[in-house]
């Protein structure tokens, strides 16, 4: 029976009901008394010198109230990046600064030169238009490769080069890496490219600047999903206010998918500005605008390599990967390729030697930085084609040599060192396999010839590490951050309870599920529960939400809270009934004394705590409040196997993808109804990865595929109903709620298995065709096919 | 977008007087030209909105059985007129762009516009439709003169197109996967003495005829029939979407599965 309420139950998305009526307060929603429009003049061109910056005639325009350049930021602070590398010689990074307007040169198409504030949006613009601009056109750095050539141009002419670091790991490693393969029985190697993606929010990003001249604080409406970071960034680092004077508010927030985790130039000039002029600065992001400022994601070309001994056993594997950084380091950018990257490439198999090289490269390009899957997607994608190709060139099955080389004794020490606290990879791939019958498949594909098509399987699996993250590990690993998460649990009076959590809610539904877990505690309705996110000014000190760590480490935070609740209650419960402490249980909201027929509701130990006029007040300190804060001990280890079956049209290249399933283990499952939603969801952008996504630069730097004409997002009719499980459930051994954690899993899983699923429909067609680049539109895979 | 003067008369001869203005432009259901002022990247003085003219609205059949399309027609309304009449055109009109682009958008705006990816140039050249205009009627074969160049003079207004109604016609459009227009759209029509094949969002020089085929189809109108053509790469569009010789294998495969849906 599935459960009504609590853990494990299907609650419907309360928020639901004010994202669906049109009543959530977005930051656009947000105007303030007074308050004035900016317009960013941003760079056209993707490499120059800026000789001139004349805003006199524009300053003179309709409505400005003050244009700001580059030199009123002379003396503030950069936007800071919140990860170090140290590259493989033991040297930190090359760390460029990244000014909030453009100084000396621009550097990307998009890069603002001047904002222009005036009483209305359109005056702003039209101003911004009037601003005479004397740009140098230098050549633009686009290719990676090119730019780590000697003597290419450098997109920091203070930096040694364009190489920002050059990452080995691990780097003790590398000669019995390269002695394995010289030693292997065969080798598969493979080279491609994880293509730079955008993460195309629906909410574009928006930010209001307000300023209290009474009491000198400054206040940050933002589209984030993490304001203690923004705030913490923001103050200490660019603008110099300590966070007690400055307030960040991340509202309704409309999807973020990472691109909404990154301190932001127009976040801290919007705060800035407040301040110059005394009066709110707001700006909301165009979709045009959106596409060349928010950070993309993805952008690797890899090499991969994998050694194999003649009974088919993975010996070792070899990586060369060059990753993007953009113009700038985005917040957490070098983080990407190496941690988030590096340290998954054992997924799911017991790979014994593993290396992996990153260059991270400085271009004329937006930044980059991470985007749902974050790493893990590139890792996943990489490892689990060059499996697939390597079962096509030794003639056994892909699911077979997958199975063969599983992992299956926990806890494993990766040699890429991270340590799988659980899971079990040939349960996920039983169920997948029951899921899909994949010994219908002749027929199916029978009927696929009928009418000329070819029809594929494709299979693989996937690991990832979320719950991110031990603060003390990644701090070894150059974080600048402690990623722990915090909550406040606040029992009212009369019973209700408001639980302030660092994390942030932009779609995932925490105010739905954190109440469960609550509930269920105390034995109480999810109705008495209210979540309360989003503001530094009403929430503990939090990291925020991305690596799909909510539940895994925010939740067990509010359950620490919540455990110190009950203890105190029951402290109370015990004085109320005259009864030890030791013998009182908390069940269905009722404290009961064992062995008695003694109880007391959980209202009349609230109200006791509110007004104790019955209550050990020489022992205890009234009221019931409690926060916690909690640091995960190991990263939570999501695993699962994922199934896609595809037609393609041989005269056209059009990938119809037929079915797609997907068999996850995210250990326990607090609300299935939306875990199955972020399971979705993430399928439906992996698989617009797969098949459709791409953002395309020109030699000279020119995003072409700039907006919604050439960048193509995934509609539903572009995918199959899902099948989705996740049965196979190994709870998490290290969080007191043993979960996973969902939210990047499908995202992560499906483009190999949309790729694997589309080579094998070629081949299996009679194609020599052993690899396509993402995206596979019709255009390439009919040009793979017609060479 | 820039400030701009609206107007809306309610007369062919009241919007004639109107874009006679500076810098006048007109206006038909806006689904260009709309969101190419709100980039800057048009700024009329004065928008002459043809959506007031009761006269350019609705679908009728003349004398000669020719569908008569007002102007201002939108596609929803095209679509729901000739889905009887004109199966092929009813087909066409409503699969342009989506809902809302097919309740605002007009026929005489897409053909004014003729964006090289449009559907509605494939359908009237194939027809072999007259564009008539406040001063005259043009032959299809006349109206087209490449990328978003017709043969309109500046402030013509497209009033009316006349479709004959072939024995049998289908257009295939395969689709650009990000705006969905017609990454190349192929018209066959078939006539009692002749069959006509237009392509669209193939060429760099906008809606053709596929004169080959149509000899051939003439001929034996089967899907058979052009296997023996090739298309040539020449001239065919290339960009991030498909390649030209791409875009040649679509004339062909798109031509052939047209003459199957007949």
């Amino acid at each position: 029976m599935p459960k009504d309420s609590g853990i494990g139950a299907s609650s419907k998305r309360r928020e639901d009901v004010r994202f669906l009526t049109g009543t959530g307060n977005y930051t656009d929603d947000i105007n303030l008394h007074g308050q004035a429009y900016v317009h960013f003049l941003r760079s056209d061109v993707a490499h120059g010198r800026l000789n001139k910056v004349d805003t006199s005639v524009a300053a003179e325009m309709p409505g400005v109230v003050r244009i700001f350049t580059g030199a009123d930021f002379e003396g503030v602070g950069g936007l800071p990046c919140g990860w170090q590398v140290t590259d493989k010689h033991g040297n930190p990074m090359q760390e460029p600064a990244h000014p909030v307007l453009a100084q000396g040169k621009v550097r990307h198409v998009g890069d603002p030169i001047a904002a222009v504030v005036a009483e209305t949006a359109a005056q702003a613009r039209n101003a911004a238009e009037a601003i005479e601009l004397d740009i140098e056109e230098l050549p633009a750095v686009i290719d990676m490769k090119e730019a780590v050539k000697e003597g290419a141009t450098k997109v920091h002419d203070d930096l040694d080069s364009n190489l920002c670091y050059d990452w080995g790991f691990v780097e003790e490693n590398k000669a019995a890496v390269d002695e394995a393969f010289e030693k292997a029985a065969h080798v598969t190697s493979l080279e491609l490219v994880n293509q730079r993606l955008v993460a195309n929010p629906m909410e574009p990003r928006v930010a209001v600047g307000d300023y209290n001249r009474a009491t000198g604080d400054s206040t940050l409406y933002t589209t984030s999903q993490n304001p203690h970071v923004i705030r913490l960034l923001m103050g200490a680092f660019v603008l110099g206010i300590p966070e007690h004077k400055l307030r960040v508010v991340a509202p309704d927030v409309g999807g973020g998918f990472g691109s909404k985790i990154f301190h932001y130039a127009e976040e801290a000039f919007c705060t800035f500005a407040a301040k110059a002029l005394a009066r709110p600065v707001k700006w909301t992001s165009s979709r045009s605008e959106a596409f060349i400022s928010d950070a993309h994601g993805r952008d690797h070309v890899t090499k991969i390599e994998l050694a194999l001994d003649a009974d088919n056993n993975f010996t070792a594997l070899r990586t060369d990967t060059y990753a993007n950084m953009g113009a700038y380091l985005s917040t957490f950018a070098p983080s990407v390729p190496t941690w988030l990257h590096g340290t998954l490439m054992a997924g799911n198999y017991k790979t014994p030697l593993i290396y992996v090289n990153v260059k991270a490269v400085f271009t004329n390009t937006v930044a980059v930085d991470a985007y749902r899957g974050a790493g893990r997607p590139e890792a996943t994608y990489q490892l689990e084609r060059v499996i697939d190709k390597a079962a096509r060139e030794l003639g056994v099955d892909p699911v077979a040599l997958r199975r063969q080389n599983f992992i299956t004794e926990f806890p494993y020490a990766t040699p890429v060192a991270v340590e799988y606290d659980t899971g079990d990879y040939n349960a996920t791939m039983d169920k997948l396999l029951e899921m899909v019958d994949r010994d219908g498949f002749e027929a199916r594909a029978a009927e696929s010839a009928k009418s000329g098509k070819l029809r594929g399987f494709g299979v693989n699996t996937y690991i990832e590490a979320c719950g991110i993250a031990p603060s003390a590990l990644v701090g070894q690993l150059g974080a600048r951050a402690g990623l722990y998460e915090s909550a406040t649990v606040r029992v009212n009076a009369t019973g209700g309870l408001v639980v302030m959590t660092g994390s942030h809610s932009h779609g995932q539904g925490h105010e739905t599920a954190f109440p469960q877990v609550v509930a269920d505690m105390i034995g109480i309705p999810e109705n008495m529960v209210e979540i309360v996110h989003g503001d530094t000014a009403n929430t503990p000190m939090g990291m925020g939400t991305y690596g799909s760590r909510s539940l895994a480490v925010g939740g067990s935070a509010i359950v620490r809270a919540t455990e110190k609740i009950i203890n105190k209650a029951k402290k109370i419960a015990a004085h109320l009934m005259e009864a030890s402490e030791g013998d009182v249980e908390l069940k269905d909201g009722q404290f009961t004394v064992a062995g008695t027929d003694k109880s007391v509701a959980w209202g009349d130990v609230t109200l006791a705590a509110y007004v104790p006029h019955n209550y050990p007040l020489e022992e205890l300190e009234p009221g019931l409040e409690e926060t916690a804060f909690y640091d995960p001990a190991n990263f939570t280890y999501p695993a699962g196997a994922y199934a896609c079956e595809v037609e393609v049209d041989p005269d056209t290249g059009k990938v119809t993808v037929c079915s797609f399933a997907a068999a996850d283990d995210f250990g326990n499952v607090v609300n299935p109804m939306i875990v199955e939603g972020q399971v979705h969801g993430g399928l439906a952008q992996g698989i617009g990865q797969a098949l459709l996504e791409g953002a395309v630069y020109d030699e000279n730097g020119q995003l072409l595929s700039a907006s919604y004409m050439d960048y193509a997002m995934p509609r539903a009719d572009d995918l199959p109903s899902f099948q989705v499980d996740h049965s196979c459930a190994t709870p998490c051994t290290h969080n007191p709620l043993g979960v996973k954690g969902c939210g990047e899993a499908g995202a992560i899983g499906s483009p190999p298995a949309v790729v694997n699923a589309v080579v094998d429909a070629l081949q299996r067609g009679g194609h020599n065709v052993t690899h396509i680049d993402m995206p596979l539109s019709p255009g390439r895979v009919w040009q793979a096919m017609n060479g | 977008m820039y400030e701009f003067e609206f107007k809306r008369p309610g007369t062919i001869a009241d919007a004639v007087a109107a874009i006679g203005a500076e810098e006048a432009q007109l206006l038909g259901g806006g689904q260009t030209l709309l969101p190419t002022m709100k980039q800057r990247l048009a700024a009329p003085a004065v928008l002459v909105s043809l959506g007031g003219i009761s006269e350019m609205q609705g679908v009728c059949t003349d004398d000669a059985g020719r569908i008569c399309v007002g102007g201002g027609t939108t596609h929803a309304a095209v679509s729901a007129a000739t889905a009887e009449s004109y199966p092929a055109l009813s087909h066409l009109a409503g699969h342009i762009g989506d809902p809302a682009v097919r309740n605002r958008g007009t026929i005489g705006g897409s053909l004014a516009n003729n964006d090289p990816a449009a559907c509605y140039p494939a359908a009237v050249l194939a027809s072999g439709a007259n564009v008539v205009t406040n001063t005259r009627e043009i032959a299809a074969d006349d109206f087209f003169e490449g990328m978003f160049t017709t043969a309109l003079n500046d402030g013509e207004i497209i009033t009316e197109v006349k479709f004959p109604v072939p024995v049998a016609a289908s257009y295939q459009k395969f689709l650009q996967p990000a705006s969905r227009f017609a990454l190349t759209g192929v018209f066959v029509a078939k006539f009692a003495g002749a069959v006509r094949v237009a392509v669209t969002g193939a060429s760099e020089d906008g809606v053709f005829r596929w004169s080959e085929a149509e000899a051939a189809l003439s001929a034996d109108f089967s899907p058979d029939a052009v296997d023996g053509l090739s298309v040539s790469a020449d001239g065919m569009i290339a960009d991030m979407h498909g390649s030209a010789a791409y875009r040649a294998n679509l004339v062909k495969v798109l031509t052939k599965r047209a003459v199957s849906a007949c």
